[in-house]
């Protein structure tokens, strides 16, 4: 790729002043039951927080002003009945036909299969109003242990009013060996509202596949906003892929969290290919010594897609390793923005931090916006960081001609390409053909 | 029998001219050399026949199976019979040899019928583990991606094992042996030599003798200044790697330009 450093030159905006429509939920839209506590305060902090804007300096890059916040409601009990029925490509097994567990969410219910076995070893995968009532305990431990409602407007929004979720807890030392696979199906004019609770125990290991999709209906005000909470124990081991496919009338939001403590290790893969706007917040804690985390995402928008990805890896023990690739394509007059951020603490030496963005951009309307940061409070560390932007070359394109590869072809195998390291990572491969089959689509519009 | 015919061909980069007046005829079956000295549009021929945009024809024509070249894009060119062996093959990262491959067969096999289904994946491995097993090639190297972190030598077999995927025509190597270690130069000569038959036409762009002790060819070309000035059997390969260019240089040094 022709990869050149880019210069962002930005200047403060005029539309800051604009202000946003405000949301229509009400206090009465709080679901009562054992997390009432937890409830009300994100809905406390809700209430507080003012909708974001421009002038927040996380949303600089990302315009709500259009936002119609004030028409979205949430889906009543039983709602999915008259709605768009799941896409059936998403409901495949991820490897072999065996997976261990899979939960559909949809608006207003929900199904869940799990293993017997894996039951029986004491792992928990169900939807969270069911764990709520099965396993309130250990909810009310795991829930609000890594995202704070007070972090943010749609942050407490999810603390409060998730509808629906998945929790997830592996038990020490249980290596679970056939993924788990979540879909969040959001069909029709709702805010659908989830969150993600995942505890993998000391010594454990998963695989968590996650999906969030819903068809594209156009003229349809849409909204996502979601929390994933997880936290990684002593020795633990997870790999969470985390894929979106949301429609493009859809508004995306999340704050994600990910705690590794000593010596555990996470590989986390993002890919997101649709909705209209997406801002999500994806952290890194390396809270023990010796964790490892991998951060991988790709993206690819068209039209006039908005994707903003904003990545923290905070490195708050010694002997830490974090590793972010984050690659995206944007055709159209889409646009992306990665922002990331490693954060050393002080006293957390021999610390290894690596955060890379490379963006290829395809229409001269796309633009892609990348800015790393580093803010390192230690001394012995090493901490590097690259972002480029670039555009399709014209050498490799003519090599693939020269083989009787016609343009619009050799285009999208250099952009598949470009991707392959990290759909690599995806260990799933049906999982990564739809994702290429998605990518194809929007090469050939 | 196709023969790929170059007339007159005139060729400027950035407005400069580089090719003034190239005749030359290559037919099926036929094995020619074209050397010259560095500067002299060797490389600038290669890639205008195989339509590189940043080669600007001013003048002539090339003719092959019945059309004027010229006027088609290069993987038209390509689909059509001729093949460029690059001297410096650019690397295509996360794009695998054998899916390159495979995207390359299918691209002739649906421009032939839109609705075919491409090459059955058996098939298909069959045929690259013969070509590669020919070139001694690990079977590793299909999964590698095409030309990232390649040696030279690997680079030049990549080639040839895509010339030998493709069948074409008329194939031209430019600077083939550049990069490549005796070893190398042998497997790389015996594939092309493999190749070579009634229905294959090569032209071997070479600054040195040194390939065409492998790869014989029937007719010798020296280019100098933009266009072909000596014509003539084997016997003028050797006569120039005894001789060197600078008889060449005396004798057509002085010839007006353009």
């Amino acid at each position: 790729m022709e990869e050149k450093p880019k210069v962002i030159v930005s200047s403060r905006s005029r539309r800051a002043d604009a202000a946003s429509k405000e949301f229509a939920f009400s206090q009465s839209d709080v679901r009562a039951g054992t997390l009432t506590e937890y409830r009300q305060r994100a809905w406390q902090a809700y209430t507080r927080a003012a909708m974001p804007s421009a002038s927040d300096e996380a949303w600089r890059r990302t315009d709500l002003r259009h936002l119609p916040a004030n028409v979205f409601t949430l889906p009543k009990a039983g709602a999915f009945e008259d709605l768009p029925p799941v896409r059936e490509d998403l409901l495949r097994p991820l490897a072999d036909g065996q997976h261990g567990g899979q939960i559909i969410l949809l608006p207003g219910g929900s199904t869940v299969e799990l293993d017997e076995k894996l039951a029986a070893q004491g792992v928990i995968f169900t939807d969270l109003k069911t764990a709520e009532e099965k396993h309130p305990d250990l909810v009310a431990k795991m829930i609000g242990r890594t995202v704070n409602p007070e972090e943010g407007k749609f942050a407490a929004l999810a603390g409060s009013l998730a509808q629906h979720g998945v929790v997830l807890y592996v038990p020490k030392n249980v290596q679970v060996e056939e993924p788990l696979h979540s879909i969040l199906w959001g069909p029709g004019s709702f805010a659908h509202i989830s969150h993600l609770i995942v505890l993998v125990d000391e010594g454990a290991s998963v695989t968590y596949v996650h999906e969030a999709a819903s068809p594209d209906e156009p003229g349809t005000d849409t909204m996502h906003a979601g929390l994933v909470e997880i936290q990684v124990l002593q020795g633990a081991s997870l790999k969470f892929v985390e894929l979106q496919s949301w429609g493009k009338h859809v508004w995306n939001f999340s704050h994600e969290r990910i705690r590794v403590e000593r010596d555990g290790q996470l590989d986390w893969i993002f890919g997101a290919i649709g909705s209209r706007l997406t801002k999500n917040f994806s952290e890194l804690d390396l809270a023990g010594q010796g964790a490892q985390g991998r951060m991988s995402g790709f993206y690819f928008t068209d039209g006039s897609q908005h994707l903003d990805h904003d990545t923290q890896q905070n490195h708050l023990a010694p002997n830490t390793t974090s590793d972010l690739l984050f690659k995206g394509a944007l055709k159209g007059k889409s646009r992306s923005v990665w922002q990331g951020m490693i954060y050393v603490a002080p006293g957390a030496q021999k610390t290894d931090g690596y955060q890379a963005n490379r963006n290829l951009v395809l229409s001269d309307q796309s633009r892609a916006d990348s800015i790393p940061g580093l803010e390192i409070l230690a001394d012995d560390v090493r901490c590097t960081h690259g972002a480029t932007v670039g555009k399709l070359e014209q050498e490799p394109l003519f090599y693939l001609k020269s083989r009787g590869i016609p343009q619009a072809e050799a285009e999208k195998l250099v952009v598949e390409g470009f991707f392959d390291p990290i759909f690599q990572r995806i260990p799933f491969e049906g999982v990564r053909e739809r994702f290429q089959e998605y990518i194809a689509a929007k090469m050939s519009e | 029998m196709s023969e790929l015919v170059i007339k007159n061909l005139h060729v400027s980069i950035e407005n400069k001219e580089i090719l003034k007046g190239l005749d030359l005829t290559i037919k099926q079956g036929e094995v020619h050399a074209i050397m010259g000295p560095n500067g002299t549009g060797k490389s600038t021929l290669a890639y205008t026949l195989m339509g590189h945009p940043n080669y600007t024809v001013t003048e002539g024509e090339v003719w092959f199976k019945g059309q004027n070249i010229l006027e088609l894009e290069a993987d038209e060119r390509s689909r059509a019979g001729i093949f460029l062996a690059f001297q410096y093959p650019v690397a295509i990262p996360g794009v695998t040899v054998a899916n390159f491959l495979r995207s390359a067969i299918n691209a002739r096999r649906r421009a032939d019928n839109p609705e075919d289904k491409g090459i059955a994946i058996p098939e298909f491995r069959k045929m690259l583990k013969d070509k590669m097993s020919m070139l001694k090639m690990d079977s590793a190297f299909a999964g590698r991606y095409l030309n990232d972190g390649f040696s030279g030598g690997e680079k030049k077999r990549a080639e040839i094992l895509q010339m030998a995927a493709l069948k074409p025509e008329i194939a031209i190597l430019d600077e083939t042996d550049s990069g490549l270690d005796i070893d190398a130069l042998r497997i790389v000569s015996e594939g092309v030599n493999a190749l070579s038959g009634p229905d294959l036409g090569v032209l071997v762009i070479t600054h040195y003798q040194r390939l065409l002790n492998y790869i014989k060819p029937q007719f010798v070309h020296i280019m100098m200044g933009g266009r072909i000035v000596e014509s003539g059997g084997p016997e003028l390969a050797l006569h120039l790697e005894e001789h060197g260019y600078d008889w060449v240089r005396e004798k057509y040094d002085g010839v007006p330009e353009g």
